[in-house]
């Protein structure tokens, strides 16, 4: 019998089966960031027990806010700051240089086919597009994971979704992932793994498919997984190179960790987007979604674009696309938030960053801000914000305020109309996006 | 191992996430006490008072997929400085979950009948539970009636209740 994605990862990793079906799996890479790791740090050194399993294997950021707003939250970053230099943690970015974990930790290199990840933070999903396993725990299995390099975790039972057709005009991956959580539910992956699969996939971009894995958990998985191919190894070509010496031998090595087509699933699901008008979510919970279409002209009064889910630099062409030449509405105020310096460097040069200016918006620095009103963009009781953003729970962007979830393209159109907007149909140009 | 007896606090709806439980507001606190005053906070509940229904409760008794969304520990911590170790459900989030054995705190999980049941003789009257570790059994008490239910976890979920937490039992064994 064949493997899924997620299995045949396992079968490397596993250390130890202390009961049933949980598996104790060795981890290739723990994530930090400076809410969730804090706890674990000051418990560590509670304990007596201030050590790092691998300060190679470790990477930190401060991205949920930064530069700090307050002592609380400086700090937080001070905590995860000194820890990192007394523990010779390389790779940790601060201020100047840091942005959002999931969109940084990629963009670094700092994922790969085959690995098994853990960070305290629960869109840590998003990395199963590289072919990982990649799943968010609280601080008690990341102060583990520092302290020990292992983690506990059920054996993967996994729910494949084949993603067939061809995508409309105007329809993105978000798109697509909104309208699977519609089918599954907030709680319909629950303690399984979705491998993300089909011709749709095959061809989405690296970002594309993060994008597609980051919502993963909204219906309860562990992890959201892509099988490992040729995009993956051009994604990673600068940082594999002097290790493969060609691409056909990085796919080579990268391919047994595809999944086998006699793999066993707990169920597959065919999907087909051909169809698929734009998505949003309407209410408190990320099932919550309609055709955009439906509610058009709904009253807006923020529009937020960014985070993890869709702050990365084909994000963003979209979003100029529709803007350029156009005002955002004076009845809205629109936030844009590159997810890291890289994407920031990128729009610069590309020009995006006048573009957003001469439309009237305000741009911040990298940062997870209002995602989840923790510091920047917090809404006012009873005000709605379109967002791109993967969380829509009650108060989530500050207290009475209600979140749209969406994709860049209709955030950007509902930004310029001033209420929700279905995007423009037009195709997008070739070179802002060769994948779609 | 801590305590797992006391009143109930009844939250009769699905999906109450973690946002609900503690807003992210609240994560720059650093310490695990200062969250009690905010636990449930943003709870989306028609009738539910925060500090009333609270008062005094240490265990809560909800329906589906109680702690979906984020992966805050500050969710079990916050139930914990409320002297809440208990949480029973039709089922949980997996990082939820996780969490709360993690901090060798108990989740348990009854089928949607047995839920549906104790919410029909028990909600909305003063209700007293203690749960026998070792029979593996919860006695649900009111002034008119009491039941005892069977409950089940793993043999790893009770190992780490029994270790106060998943990092006691990691030390000693990895």
């Amino acid at each position: 019998m064949g493997k899924t994605v997620a299995e045949k990862i396992f079968a490397s990793h596993i250390i130890d089966n202390p009961s049933g079906d949980i598996n104790v799996i060795r981890l290739d890479a723990v994530f930090c960031h400076e809410i969730t790791t804090p706890g674990a740090i000051n418990d560590l050194v509670n304990r007596g027990k201030d050590r790092v399993f691998d300060p190679s294997k470790i990477k930190a950021v401060i991205d949920h806010v930064t530069p700090a707003k307050d002592s609380k939250t400086a700090l937080q970053g001070k905590i995860l700051r000194n820890w990192a230099r007394r523990h010779k943690i390389e790779d940790f970015f601060d201020i100047g240089r840091n942005g959002v974990c999931h969109a940084i930790f990629p963009e670094k290199g700092f994922v790969r086919p085959g690995y098994t990840i853990i960070m305290g933070d629960s869109h840590t999903c998003t990395h199963g597009a590289f072919g990982a396993f990649a799943a968010g725990v609280g601080t008690t299995d990341l102060e583990v994971g520092i302290l020990k390099g292992v983690c506990a975790f059920h054996y993967p039972v996994t729910i494949k979704i084949n993603i067939t057709g061809k995508l409309m005009p105007g329809v993105y991956a978000k798109d697509v992932i909104l309208s699977i959580i519609s089918m599954l539910g907030v709680n319909g992956a629950t303690n399984r793994v979705i491998e993300f699969a089909g011709p749709v996939i095959d061809l989405m971009s690296m970002e594309a498919r993060m994008t597609i894995c980051n919502m993963a958990v909204e219906a309860g998985a562990t992890c959201g997984i892509c099988s490992p191919d040729m995009t993956t190894v051009e994604y990673l070509w600068e940082f594999i190179q002097d290790e493969f010496g060609s691409k056909e031998k990085a796919l080579d090595k990268y391919s047994q960790f595809a999944a086998d087509p006699d793999a066993e699933y707990d169920r597959i699901i065919d999907h087909d987007v051909s169809k698929l008008e734009p998505q949003m979510t309407f209410g408190y919970k990320p099932d919550l979604v309609k055709n955009v279409q439906e509610m058009e002209g709904t009253k807006i009064d923020q529009v937020y674009i960014g985070s993890c889910t869709n702050g990365r630099i084909e994000d963003l062409r979209v979003v100029a696309e529709i803007m350029k030449g156009n005002l955002i509405s004076d009845s809205v105020r629109c936030i844009i938030s590159p997810a890291t310096p890289q994407v920031y460097q990128k729009a610069m040069e590309e020009g995006l960053l006048k573009i957003f200016m001469d439309a009237g918006v305000c741009l911040t620095n990298p940062t997870c801000g209002a995602c989840l009103g923790m510091s920047n963009g917090v809404l006012a009781e009873g005000e709605v914000c379109a967002s791109t953003t993967n969380r829509n729970f009650n108060g989530r962007m500050g207290k009475g305020g209600m979140v749209h979830l969406m994709s860049p393209a209709t955030a950007a159109a509902s930004a310029i109309a001033g209420k929700i907007q279905i995007p423009e149909t037009k195709p997008v140009p070739e070179e802002y996006n060769e994948k779609f | 191992m801590k305590n797992f007896n006391g009143k109930v606090l009844f939250l009769d709806r699905a999906d109450i996430n973690t946002d609900e439980i503690i807003p992210a507001k609240y994560l720059t606190e650093i310490s695990r006490e200062a969250l009690e005053p905010y636990l449930l906070e943003d709870l989306e509940l028609d009738g539910f008072n925060q500090g009333m229904d609270l008062a005094n409760k240490s265990v809560i008794i909800t329906k589906d997929n109680f702690g979906c969304g984020s992966s805050r520990e500050h969710a079990p911590w916050a139930l914990d400085a409320n002297g809440i170790n208990l949480v029973i459900a039709e089922n949980f989030a997996r990082i939820f979950k996780q969490n709360m054995f993690n901090c060798g705190m108990l989740a348990v999980e009854f089928s949607s009948e047995i839920i549906g049941k104790i919410f029909r003789l028990f909600a909305g009257r003063s209700t007293d539970l203690e749960t026998d570790m070792k029979r593996m059994i919860i006695t649900i008490k009111s002034d008119e009636h009491q039941e005892e239910f069977p409950f089940s976890i793993s043999d790893f979920d009770l190992a780490l209740v029994e270790a106060g937490g998943w990092l006691s039992y990691a030390d000693s064994n990895y």
